[in-house]
C-alpha cells in the first residue's frame, strides 16, 4: 500500500512525555479561571493577614502568627485538593472531558496521576508563598519538625482529593460546586484557623491538619497522635470510597 | 471471529428496562468504512459506545482490532480515533491548544499545524472550545480523533451541525483515511453522506439490523422502480405485466414487478401500437426509498404514540 497523508502508524509517545503535558494543561487551565486563583491565594492571604495581625478574633497564646500562619496552610491545602478539584472534576465530567481523556493513550490511571501531580504542584507553590508572606510578617517557623509536618500534608491532600472526586462522581456539576463551596465555609468557620474551637473538632480533617502543623512549624514539637490518627482515617476512609465510586462520564 | 477492524456479534445495551440495541451483529473490515444509518434511537450511538469501551455490552461479543475494548482498553485506545457525538474537550482551552495536547500523546502524530489548515481551523486556533459553532466544535473533534494516526476511527454524526461546505470537507477527508489504508466506523442520518462515503451499510431500527449491504445492493435488491415513457397522446397500454398512467398527455408512468420481460412488453406494446415513442426512463431506487421503506413502521409507531 502507497504511503498516504493518513497511513496508520498509531504508537504512544512515551508515558513521562504525555503525563507531563497533560499536567501542564491542568496547570494552564486552573491559573486560567478567575475563582480558582482567588480560591487558591486570595482567601488564604486575607485570612493569614487579618486573623494574624490584627485582634479580630481571639486565639490561644500571645503569638498570633503562630496559631494562624499553619492553620492558613492547612486552609490552602483544602481549597485546592479539596474544593477546587471537586468543582473542576464535576464540570469536567459533565462535559465529556473525563469520558475522551480516559479514552486517549493518556488513559483514566494516567490521568487521575497527572490531576493528582498538578494538584500537589500547586499546593507547594502556594504553600512556599504563604510561608514566605507569613515570615514576612513576623511569623518564625521552626524547620525541626518539617517531615512529619509534609507527612501529614500528605495524607490531608490524598483524603481531600478522594472526597472531591466521590462528590463530583455522585453529584452534578452545580450541586458539587455548591456542597465543595459550603463545606470550605463551614470548615473555615468550624475548622480552628481563625480562632480556637473545642478540642473534639479535631475529628475534622482540618483542624487535625491545621494542629498538627502548628505543633510542627510554629513549635517544633511532634504530631500529637490523636491527629494523625484522624487524617489517615479520613484518607483511608475517603480514598476507597472514591475508588469505588469514581464515575467517568 | 475473523480478523475484521470490528466484529460485533449478537450485542444487546440496555437502560433499565429499555433495550437500545436489541442482538446487532456487524463487521467492518480493515480498510472499509462501514456507516450505521437510522433514526435517533436507533441505538447506533449505544453501539458506538460498546466499540469504544466506554460501556460493557449487556450481552454479545464486540471485538476491535481483534482485542476487547474493556479487557485491553489501555492498549486498544492508542490504535483508535474517537469522535464523540459532542463535547469531550475542556471548553476553557483554546482549540490549537487541545489538539496539540493530543498530538503530544502520540509518538509520531499528523503535524497539527496540517490538520487545522485541512479543517480550516486557523482562524480559531486561539479561540476557547465553548466559543466555537458547533460546526466549528466538529471539525475540531475529528482533528483530534485523526491526530494520532490511527488504525480505525470512530466517529459519531461526524457533519452533524456542519455547513455545506466543511460537510463537503468532512467527506473528502473521510475518503482519504479509506484510501490510506484506515477503518472508519461512522455513525449518520444523513442517506447522502452513508450513499457517497460507505462501502457498506447498516440499517439499524428499534435497536436491530433492519438491512444491510453496500448502497448497490441495497438499492438494487429494490430493483427499478418505474418505467417513462414518451409517445403520442392518448393511448391507452394495457396487459397483465405491468400497469400503466398517462401522467400528462404523452407522457406515460408504468409500474409494476419490472423485471426485463415486463420492461420488454411494454416497449413492445408501444411499438405493436405505432406509436412514435421519443423517450425512455428508468427510475431506480436511491437508498433513501430504501431506508424510508424500512423505517417506515418505526416512523408510523411512533408518530400513534405521540
Amino acid at each position: 500500500m502507497s504511503t498516504g497523508t493518513f497511513t496508520p502508524a498509531p504508537a504512544r509517545a512515551p508515558m513521562r512525555a504525555i503525563l507531563r503535558s497533560q499536567i501542564r494543561m491542568e496547570l494552564v487551565l486552573t491559573a486560567r479561571r478567575g475563582e480558582a486563583v482567588v480560591l487558591a491565594m486570595g482567601v488564604p492571604l486575607l485570612v493569614l493577614l487579618g486573623a494574624g495581625l490584627t485582634d479580630v478574633t481571639t486565639v490561644p497564646g500571645d503569638d498570633r502568627l503562630a496559631f494562624v500562619v499553619p492553620g492558613v496552610l492547612a486552609l490552602t491545602v483544602m481549597s485546592t485538593a479539596f474544593t477546587g478539584q471537586a468543582i473542576t472534576t464535576g464540570y469536567e465530567r459533565s462535559y465529556g472531558v473525563l469520558k475522551r481523556l480516559g479514552a486517549s493513550p493518556l488513559t483514566r490511571p494516567g490521568l487521575l496521576l497527572a490531576k493528582t501531580a498538578a494538584v500537589l504542584a500547586l499546593i507547594v507553590v502556594q504553600l512556599l508563598v504563604l510561608a514566605g508572606v507569613g515570615a514576612a510578617v513576623g511569623w518564625r517557623p521552626d524547620a525541626g519538625q518539617l517531615l512529619p509536618a509534609l507527612g501529614v500534608t500528605v495524607l490531608a491532600t490524598a483524603a481531600y482529593s478522594g472526597l472531591a472526586l466521590l462528590l463530583a462522581s455522585v453529584l452534578k456539576p452545580e450541586t458539587t460546586t455548591g456542597a465543595a463551596t459550603l463545606i470550605y465555609v463551614l470548615m473555615l468557620a468550624a475548622g480552628g484557623i481563625m480562632f480556637t474551637t473545642p478540642d473534639v473538632a479535631v475529628v475534622l480533617p482540618l483542624a487535625a491538619h491545621a494542629e498538627a502543623l502548628r505543633a510542627t512549624l510554629s513549635h517544633g514539637t511532634g504530631v500529637p497522635a490523636a491527629d494523625w490518627l484522624s487524617l489517615a482515617a479520613w484518607a483511608v476512609v475517603c480514598v476507597t470510597a472514591a475508588v469505588k465510586k469514581m464515575r467517568w462520564e | 471471529m475473523t480478523d475484521g477492524a470490528v466484529e460485533v456479534r449478537d450485542v444487546v445495551v440496555r437502560y433499565g428496562a429499555t433495550t437500545a440495541v436489541d442482538g446487532v451483529s456487524l463487521g467492518v473490515p480493515r480498510g472499509r468504512v462501514l456507516a450505521l444509518l437510522g433514526h435517533n434511537g436507533a441505538g447506533k450511538t449505544s453501539l458506538l459506545q460498546v466499540c469504544e469501551g466506554f460501556r460493557a455490552a449487556d450481552g454479545g461479543e464486540c471485538r476491535v482490532l481483534g482485542l476487547d475494548p474493556i479487557a485491553d482498553h489501555d492498549a486498544l485506545m492508542p490504535r483508535l480515533g474517537i469522535m464523540l457525538q459532542s463535547g469531550g474537550v475542556y471548553p476553557w482551552a483554546t482549540a490549537g491548544e487541545i489538539l496539540r495536547l493530543f498530538a503530544s500523546f502520540s509518538a509520531n502524530p499528523l503535524s497539527p499545524d496540517m490538520l487545522i489548515d485541512r479543517l480550516g481551523l486557523r482562524k480559531f486556533e486561539r479561540t476557547r472550545f465553548r466559543r466555537l459553532s458547533g460546526g466549528e466544535q466538529q471539525r475540531l473533534s475529528l482533528a483530534i480523533a485523526l491526530v494520532g494516526r490511527p488504525e480505525l476511527v470512530f466517529l459519531d454524526e461526524p457533519t452533524a451541525g456542519m455547513d455545506t461546505e466543511s460537510r463537503h470537507t468532512t467527506w473528502q477527508l473521510i475518503e482519504e483515511l479509506r484510501s490510506d489504508g484506515v477503518s472508519v466506523l461512522l455513525t449518520t442520518h444523513l442517506l447522502d453522506e452513508a450513499e457517497r462515503l460507505a462501502d457498506d451499510v447498516v440499517i439499524m431500527r428499534e435497536g436491530r439490523v433492519a438491512a444491510t449491504g453496500t448502497p448497490a445492493e441495497l438499492t438494487a435488491a429494490a430493483g427499478i422502480d418505474l418505467l417513462e415513457v414518451r409517445a403520442d397522446a392518448g393511448l391507452q397500454p394495457q396487459s397483465t405485466q405491468f400497469a400503466a398512467v398517462e401522467k400528462t398527455p404523452g407522457e406515460y408512468v408504468i409500474t409494476g414487478n419490472l423485471d426485463a420481460a415486463a420492461i420488454a412488453e411494454a416497449i413492445a406494446w408501444f411499438a405493436k401500437a405505432g406509436a412514435q415513442v421519443t423517450a425512455v426512463n428508468t427510475r431506480r431506487r436511491t437508498l433513501e426509498d430504501v431506508y424510508l421503506a424500512l423505517t417506515a413502521d418505526a416512523t408510523r409507531k411512533a408518530g400513534a404514540a405521540r
